[in-house]
């Protein structure tokens, strides 16, 4: 076990599995001799030659066509957005094009491509280097979309992204990149796309979170155990394809549900758990599904008072939590 | 002139410490606002670190090549009052901007509620009054599979809601086996059920599923009022017009006890434990109807004397069918003489919603160790069932020992 | 001012007589599809109809000029005459018109002629324009990052050409040397908005210089013009050269699509003009001018295609819809 930075464990990730396949390469603004603008890419242009790190121009929707398209030709590409607020050009290749690639072909095409981005507040990016973008991409069948917290999930789930057939929105939340540490198996391990981990096992109140979010939850369930209450903190990890059986098991267990996301509540991620869980554990329902959410202003503003507004803490995490077990 | 102190900034999206890698001032250096301070290395860039302040460096608190997070304190200048004072607005700014470790945020956010988003929120989920009687999915689902009645079911969640861990509770409180079902034979005979005894069925559920009980018992030498009563009965009858009783000892002992010991004079609620200004002793009964629990009010303004007559009043009333509305209501403890039923043990079931009932058992006379010695002493065991919500076997214990040690300090020549 | 483009080494290619008989047999029978389907529609049999009339030279003497099987063939909702030259029959095309069972490149979940086919190297994936440009500049990435002397060809329409992710994959395929051709059907109408409504020039190839590959112009009714400049950009890309330009000059008979009344924004004149640039005619009177067509032999390609054509139709109208069983799958591997 190696204790790493979950830029780390991105960077090992992706450097792992270009050693073993020759087909994956990356694409993206920066990451040449600059190693990205968080590092992600550090040394590899040394190591793997600018044929396989190529520095782009800033397009960021031919960043995701061309993927696409050598996707489609064999190849397993990582196309790097230098901010999830800069995705919204990629949209139509990704939504529009990847997504619909292998249904509109009768499964004929297939595209095994990883569109990685940072994304999430925290690190005063203010309204354009803030946002975090997964309901809109996880609202699209055809896509998966994962969301890491940890390092030993993000090196696990990116090096499944990249071995998976189909596209996969990678959204990694940059406050935890030099944030959270975490230890890493030194020897070869992938995490499955599509699983939810039980950060936390408790009985009396289920929290269902994911990203930067996992570790405020994790934070407010250990103050709340204290108090007598015990807290099960789930780790969705994939946001598409959702885990319905942990989610459910756990709801089953417990009666109360709390989902926590850093992202804005209506019609997020939120929502669709929420209505999951009251379509398939409505009788086990104890209190009102809570929701817990950025608030609806359209990003992260910039000030520290006013980012520290929007975020979601572990106090936050916690109070809702509190009101949950009085119920 | 003050001494400030000065952090490592805040520098670079997502980065939490940097290297100091070479001061670029030495001790006793006067240095400019904005002069470059120290080289500091990022893991995403190196940079000059500009001076905050004006003033003179006097220490330098890192050594160069050290990982320092941000926000720490790096070097200390002294610097005028008037720099001091400019200086302590944008200190408290960068507080806010330091990253945490994981859940120490700075921020204290009050009043903040499940729903709703991120923001402060203003109101909570308290459910309406009405809720009470509403049964959440889980709750219904529970009481429909183990046929349960709910209105059995005390609520311990917001505004009495029975939540669906009281239901579990409930149920594994009640695992025994269900009444089986029992068709009477030709020979058997049944036996109506009065009002009166069902309702002693129903206080007795009650009691027994709501209530987590406690037990516990002591001896108490009784002697001494023995000796007392059987001096002067016949004088007190006399006086008095009703017979002196160990009872009323008892629930004199009670009401002293109790004054001492509040908490098991008190009833439980879910916005917290009520406890009972008044002392009003109910006391088991037996009627030809069954089990009445007459209740005597303000035990504590009463001698024993007193205490004797409203025994007799109240029995009589019980006796004959007499009993009024006030005189059953508003008890907040209650003695069960089962002393006169030939009982020398037993374990009363708590008269719901009261915090406690303390049964009086027989008097015998029995074979006592005092001192070295062994004596004929006559004993009676004084036992006590208590809500263990309320109150902690210490409390019980205390209040037990403050009855028996007022039973037992009677001064046998006392005369009323 | 129109740059004079630069130009591709003209006449070193020249496709031999037996291919082109073939190209006019394969433009008779394109020629043939696309009235009978645009007939479909009016029976209300194909519910949209997109039609290549006037486009059949550039598309099918591009496609001869390259391998198929190899190459990679990018195409758009007008390239009928791309998938008969590639060697889709009229019967699996016409399929996809009237949305039938057993139509092979989708299912018949996508519009006609649009999806894919593994073996062909075909991608039609999108009706929204120009997002396939980027997509053909990801598969020549795909083929050059392997070694692979494979060339992919990417066709798109004047109106694709205003598309940021037009310019954005141009540029790229020109840093990185990219083996693609950019194969312009420049017809003159974005739907109804014309040519200089669309861009302050007579086409796109000047911005080659701006991206310092070459572009070439070419009539695109001309097969042989057509035939010569996609061979020399093929020539280039497979050398390592990088990218080219080709823009074909070609005309639009019909509106354009089968839900569109093109007398609202087109003079009759105007279409008069262009029916007198007739690929299939001017084809046709080159080979009857070299001998490649002696006796009958028109009339024999001409009936076979109807032929061929008639019995499509036969067989299309009896077959069934999909079953609606298993439009579920193929949306995750």
């Amino acid at each position: 076990m190696t204790v790493q930075t979950v830029i780390e464990a991105v960077r090992d990730g992706m450097q792992e599995e270009m050693r073993r396949d020759q087909s994956v390469f990356i694409m993206g603004e920066d990451i040449g001799a600059r190693g990205g603008v968080f590092l992600a890419t550090d040394g590899f242009v040394g190591e793997f030659g600018e044929d396989r790190v190529i520095d782009t121009p800033l397009a960021e929707s031919s960043i995701a066509g061309i993927a696409l398209g050598a996707a489609m030709n064999g190849m397993r590409p990582i196309a790097e957005i230098e901010f999830a607020d800069f995705i919204w050009p990629t949209v139509n290749q990704i939504v529009g094009e990847a997504a619909r690639a292998r249904y509109g072909t009768l499964g004929q095409m297939c595209v095994p491509m990883v569109l990685r981005a940072p994304q999430g507040g925290g690190v005063r990016g203010g309204l354009y280097h803030s946002q975090s973008v997964e309901a809109i991409f996880a609202h699209t069948p055809g896509l998966k979309v994962v969301t890491p917290s940890t390092p030993y999930d993000a090196k696990g789930l990116l090096k499944s992204a990249i071995r998976d057939d189909d596209p996969v929105v990678f959204l990694e939340y940059k406050r935890t990149y030099r944030l959270v540490r975490g230890e890493v198996p030194d020897e070869e391990y992938t995490v499955p796309l599509g699983v939810a981990d039980v950060k936390l096992p408790g009985d009396d109140i289920t929290v269902i979170t994911y990203g930067l979010m996992v570790h405020h939850c994790i934070e407010a369930a250990r103050i709340i155990g204290n108090e007598g209450v015990s807290v099960e903190v789930i780790d969705l990890r994939t946001i598409r394809p959702l885990d319905n059986d942990v989610i459910l098991a756990s709801v089953e267990k417990t009666g109360k549900v709390l989902i926590v996301h850093e992202d804005t509540k209506l019609l997020g991620v939120g929502g669709e758990v929420s209505a999951i869980i009251a379509e398939h554990a409505f009788d086990y329902l104890d209190a009102p599904i809570v929701r817990l959410a950025g608030p609806e202003i359209p990003a992260m503003p910039f000030s520290p008072t006013l980012e520290a507004a929007f975020l979601i803490d572990t106090e936050k995490v916690s109070a809702a939590i509190r009101n949950l077990a009085r119920y | 002139m003050p001494i400030i102190q000065i952090d490592l900034p805040q520098v670079g999206e997502s980065v939490t410490q940097a290297i100091l890698e070479k001061w670029l001032k030495q001790v006793g250096d006067h240095v400019e606002k904005y002069e470059p301070l120290a080289e500091i290395v990022t893991d995403k860039v190196s940079m000059e670190m500009p001076c905050p302040v004006n003033g003179v460096l006097t220490s330098l608190l890192v050594d160069p090549g050290t990982t320092v997070p941000m926000g720490d304190p790096i070097a200390q200048f002294e610097v005028t009052t008037e720099e001091q004072a400019s200086n302590n607005p944008s200190a408290e700014v960068a507080d806010l901007t330091v990253p945490d470790r994981i859940g120490s945020m700075d921020l204290t956010v009050t009043n903040v509620g499940p729903t709703g988003s991120g923001g402060p929120i203003t109101t909570g989920t308290d459910p309406k009054e009405a809720s009470r009687q509403r049964y959440s999915p889980a709750v219904l689902r529970l009481a429909q599979e183990h046929n349960l009645d709910l209105s059995s079911v005390v609520g311990t969640g917001i505004s009495g809601r029975i939540t669906r861990k009281d239901v579990q509770a409930h149920i594994n409180e009640n695992r025994s086996p269900k009444p089986i079902p029992h068709e009477p034979e030709s020979s058997d005979q049944i036996v109506p059920l009065t009002a009166v005894r069902r309702m002693i069925a129903d206080n007795m559920v009650r009691s027994t599923t709501q209530i987590p009980e406690a037990w516990m018992t002591q001896e108490v030498d009784v002697t001494n009022i023995v000796t007392l009563r059987d001096r002067c009965k016949d004088e007190f009858e006399q006086q008095h017009g009703v017979r002196l009783t160990p009872l009323a000892f008892a629930l004199k002992a009670v009401s002293e006890a109790l004054q001492t010991n509040p908490m098991v004079n008190s009833v439980w609620s879910d916005n917290g434990i009520i406890l009972k200004k008044q002392i009003n002793i109910s006391i088991a009964v037996a009627s030809p109807k069954g089990l009445l629990v007459p209740v005597m009010h303000g035990v504590d303004h009463l001698d024993v004397a007193g205490i004797a007559k409203a025994i007799s009043s109240l029995a009589s009333k019980a006796l004959n069918d007499q009993l009024g509305v006030e005189d059953v209501q508003g008890g907040t403890f209650t003695v069960n003489n089962t002393g006169a039923l030939g009982s020398t043990m037993g374990k009363g079931i708590i008269n719901h919603p009261q915090a406690a009932i303390l049964n009086t058992e027989a008097i015998t006379k029995r074979p006592v160790v005092i001192g070295e010695s062994i004596a004929i002493r006559s004993m009676m065991n004084i036992c006590l069932t208590f809500d263990h919500r309320i109150i902690d076997g210490a409390e019980a214990g205390s209040f037990v020992s403050a009855v028996k040690q007022w039973l037992e300090a009677i001064d046998p020549d006392f005369r009323s | 001012m129109k740059k004079t483009p630069p130009v591709v080494g003209a006449g070193v290619t020249r496709p031999s007589d037996d291919k082109l008989v073939q190209m006019y047999r394969e433009m008779v029978l394109c020629r043939a599809l696309d009235e009978r389907v645009w007939m479909l529609n009016r029976q209300g049999k194909a519910a949209i109809v997109a039609s290549a009339q006037g486009h059949e030279a550039a598309q099918i003497g591009s496609v001869q000029a390259l391998q198929v099987g190899k190459d990679h063939f990018y195409i758009y909702y007008r390239d009928l005459a791309v998938l008969i030259s590639l060697g889709l029959t009229p019967t699996e095309i016409m399929l996809g018109f009237t949305a039938k069972a057993g139509e092979p490149l989708a299912g018949a979940r996508q519009f006609p002629t649009h999806g894919a086919s593994k073996t062909l190297n075909l991608v039609n994936l999108s009706n929204v324009v120009g997002t396939q440009i980027p997509q053909a500049v990801g598969s020549a990435l795909a083929s050059k990052m392997r070694g692979e002397d494979a060339v992919t060809i990417v066709y798109f329409g004047d109106g694709a050409s205003s598309v940021g992710d037009c310019h954005e994959a141009m540029n790229f395929a020109a840093i990185h040397k990219l083996p693609v051709i950019f194969l312009c059907e420049n017809n003159g109408y974005a739907i109804s908005v014309p040519l200089s409504k669309q861009m302050a020039v007579d086409g796109i190839v000047s911005r080659a210089d701006g991206y310092g590959i070459p572009g070439v112009v070419v009539d695109g009714t001309d097969i042989m013009a057509v035939y010569e400049a996609t061979s020399e950009a093929a020539t280039r890309a497979r050398d390592g050269r990088g990218p080219t330009i080709v823009e074909t000059m070609v005309e639009r008979y019909l509106p354009h699509t089968s839900d569109d009344d093109d007398s609202l924004y087109r003079e009759q004149e105007d279409l008069e003009e262009a029916r007198k640039r007739d690929p299939v005619r001017i084809l046709q009177e080159q080979l009857i001018g070299a001998g490649l067509l002696p006796g009958d032999t028109d009339s024999v390609i001409r009936n076979e295609a109807k032929r061929v054509i008639n019995e499509a139709t036969d067989y299309v109208d009896a077959a069934p819809y999909p079953e609606a069983t298993d439009f579920l799958d193929h949306v995750y591997s």
